[in-house]
This record gives structure tokens, sequence and C-alpha cells, in this order.
């Protein structure tokens, strides 16, 4: 076992890890459930959280390396998952809802780094979000609305 | 899934060559394919505390780190104006923008995945393998040799060249079927087929004024293998459409 410290969502955590655990895996054990494992592949997006402020897949990142390191997950934006949430809901765009942590965190990095994206720009940015059930067309809507709403908030 | 005794965090590159000497050792880079291939090793050693993720650029080339991350590559402004825009449209098809942020240069080099549209773009442009102890070898060679126990530290582009790649791909996000590269230099055009599904190879270097045929004549020379995404004859029969496109836009640019 080894003993790692970071940064979680703003509080100072510490955590006993194995050589071999995930970055996923650790967050799970610290209740961060909006995290979800749907493909073990690095393909389907629901395990992205941020790391340094960037957008990674938990899954793939050795939990040993988040060392000093600052993670956040849905848990620790909950007023920007809110407005998010209520533009995915308004749009009709989930239906199951077990890939919108993923895709909210993706999204999040999208208006950071693109806050006017195309809908081309939108669709690449989100290309390694699956979802089974809203055939993204409404979550592109959703996420123009939010890119929007945000746009006039400044 | 990958299992691990220890996990050591190296602190300098020679601790990193010195653990890695062992077999029971392996290097973490991206952890992207080397977590799902179920190996058991006693040792994993990571390079991510040593800087290895900086893309530096000299007079006439780009020193890129090799724990950069595929999606520095794709946004890196310097790259970029250098390079027509080839590394975001290259690396863009790549599962998702999570993922290229996790996934590494070095891994892909250094794990010589068929698959790998990073390797057959670098492998146009002649990119120089940095290796702690041999030092610098080409990528052409390196892509051929077998696992060793080195560590790539850098990865080296001359600059003053025009890339272009076209792949070929069942669903957007997938790993390609094919993969061409092409890249300009004053030697001519060079041509590079990846997913073939063996490792990327040079198909043809020094190509001037060519025609269909010519491409139709290099593909008809070079091995292609059946996989699940394709067989060997629909890849030889995409091949020269493929060559044909990233030589036209390469010459073009």
């Amino acid at each position: 076992m080894m003993q790692i410290e970071f940064i979680l969502n703003g509080r100072k955590v510490s955590a006993a890890i194995e050589a071999d655990d995930s970055l996923y895996s650790v967050l799970r054990a610290l209740g961060m459930y909006s995290v979800k494992c749907g493909c073990e592949t690095t393909n389907c997006g629901l395990c992205t959280v941020h790391m340094d402020g960037k957008a990674v897949l938990s899954c793939s990142v050795p939990a040993a390396r988040c060392e000093g390191h600052e993670i956040t997950t849905l848990e620790g934006m909950q007023e920007e998952a809110a407005r998010l949430g209520a533009c995915l809901a308004g749009e009709g765009a989930e239906q199951c809802g077990f890939c919108a942590p993923g895709l909210m965190m993706n999204v999040f990095q999208l208006a950071r780094e693109n806050p006017h994206a195309t809908d081309a720009q939108i669709d690449a940015f989100l290309a390694g979000n699956l979802c089974r059930c809203s055939g993204y067309v409404s979550q592109r809507r959703a996420i123009r609305r939010y890119l929007s709403m945000m746009e006039v908030q400044g | 899934m990958a299992k691990y005794r220890n996990y050591v965090m190296a602190k300098t590159i020679e601790e990193a060559y010195a653990l890695n000497q062992k077999k029971s050792s392996v290097i973490v880079a991206g952890n992207m394919w080397l977590r799902m291939c179920g190996l058991k090793k006693q040792t994993a050693i990571d390079l991510s505390l040593l800087g290895l993720d900086k893309i530096e650029e000299t007079e006439d080339a780009f020193v890129i780190g090799s724990m950069t991350t595929l999606r520095a590559l794709e946004t890196d402004s310097a790259l970029d104006q250098a390079f027509g825009g080839v590394f975001a449209r290259a690396l863009a098809p790549i599962v998702g923008t999570q993922f290229r942020a996790t996934a590494t240069v070095g891994g892909s080099v250094y794990s010589r995945f068929g698959f790998s549209d990073v390797s057959a773009l670098l492998l146009a442009l002649d990119a120089e393998v940095i290796l702690f102890k041999r030092g610098a070898v080409k990528l052409t060679r390196y892509q051929q040799e077998p696992w060793d126990r080195d560590i790539i530290t850098h990865i080296r582009i001359a600059k003053g060249q025009r890339a272009a790649v076209e792949s070929v791909r069942v669903s957007g996000t997938d790993i390609p079927v094919l993969v061409c590269a092409a890249a300009r230099s004053e030697a001519g055009i060079r041509l590079v087929l990846g997913a073939r599904p063996a490792r990327a190879i040079v198909a043809a270097d020094g190509v001037d004024g060519a025609q269909m045929e010519t491409f139709e004549h290099i593909a008809g020379r070079t091995a292609f293998g059946d996989n699940l995404r394709a067989s060997a004859a629909y890849r030889r029969r995409i091949a020269p459409v493929l060559m044909e496109r990233a030589y036209t836009a390469c010459r073009e640019e």
C-alpha cells in the first residue's frame, strides 16, 4: 500500500492506494459517485474528471501520479452542473443520465477552451463522450444553450 | 488489467533507466493501452516528474518531450504554425479530447502501435527518437526494432516540412483501417502507410510528380494484412486513393 495526498474539489485528502490503482477507483472509494466506469477501454468518457484544470480519463490516470495534484469531479462543480443540467433537461438531451457527469465535465472544459464553439467544434470536442440515448443532436442544442447563457452571464 | 507491486515516481532519468533494466519493470507513459494489456510487473516506473512534457522550438527543429500529450501536440501554436496545422488534423480523430489529454507521444512511439496515427505522421516527417542511452535514432529505424529497455526522452522533428494525413475509419473515433501520411521536404515527398494493420512503414520516398498508377504500384508492393476492421485486399484497394490525396494535399500546402 502507498499513501498519497492530493487536492480533491478544493480540499486536501489522503488515500491509501495499491500500486496499480487508477484515479477512478480512488475517487469512487472517496465517495465521488459521479465518476463512473463505462467501458474500461478509454473510449466512453464516463470517468472524465479535471486534473490540474484539464479533462482526463480517470480510468487511465495512475492514482500514484496524482500526488500533489488538483482533482475536480462533478461533486466540486455543483453550481455549474445545475446550470448545464437545466439546459440538458430543457432540450430533452438525456434519458438514462448515466453519461451526464462525464459529458458535463468535458463541456466545462470546452467552455473554458472555446466558449464560442461552433456546432462542428462542439461535436469534435465531445467525440469522446458516448451516449446511447440522446443521439447527440439534443445534447448539441443544450450545449449551445449553455454556452450562450455563460456568454450572457459573462 | 495491468498489475504492479511497486509504483515509482522517478526523480531522475538515471533512476528510471536503472530501474527499467530489469525485465520485471515497465515504464508507464499515458497508460492508455498498458493498463489494458494484462501484464504483471514488479515495478512500474513513472516519468511524469522529469519535465519531459514540453515542446521546445530551436532554430531548425522542434524537440518534443516523450511525456507530451497528444492534446498538447494538437493545440501547440508553434507546431501548428510550423507544420500548417497537420498535427491538429491528424490527431483529432483519435478517440476524444480527454483521451488525447492523457495519451503521450512517447508511449505511442515506444509501443510501435500499428494503428498509431501519430507514428505514421512522425515517420513521414522523418522524426528522430532521442533515447537516454543510445542518443538519436531515426524513427524509420527505431520503428522496426524490437522493444528494448532504453527510455525515449524526446522526439525531434526538423522544421521546413509540409505534411498531410489521410485515414479511413469504420466509425469516427475508432482505430484507423488505414492511414497514409505524406511529408514534403527538399528530398521530395515521403509516403507512409500505417494501420496496415502492422507497424507503419515508409512506402515510398522522394516521390515527385506522381500519377495514380504510381500509387497503385506502391500499394501493390506493400504488405497489408487482415484484421477485424478490414481485409488486406480492401486496404490495398484504398491505399492508392489515400496516398494520392495525401500527396496532393502535401504538394499544394
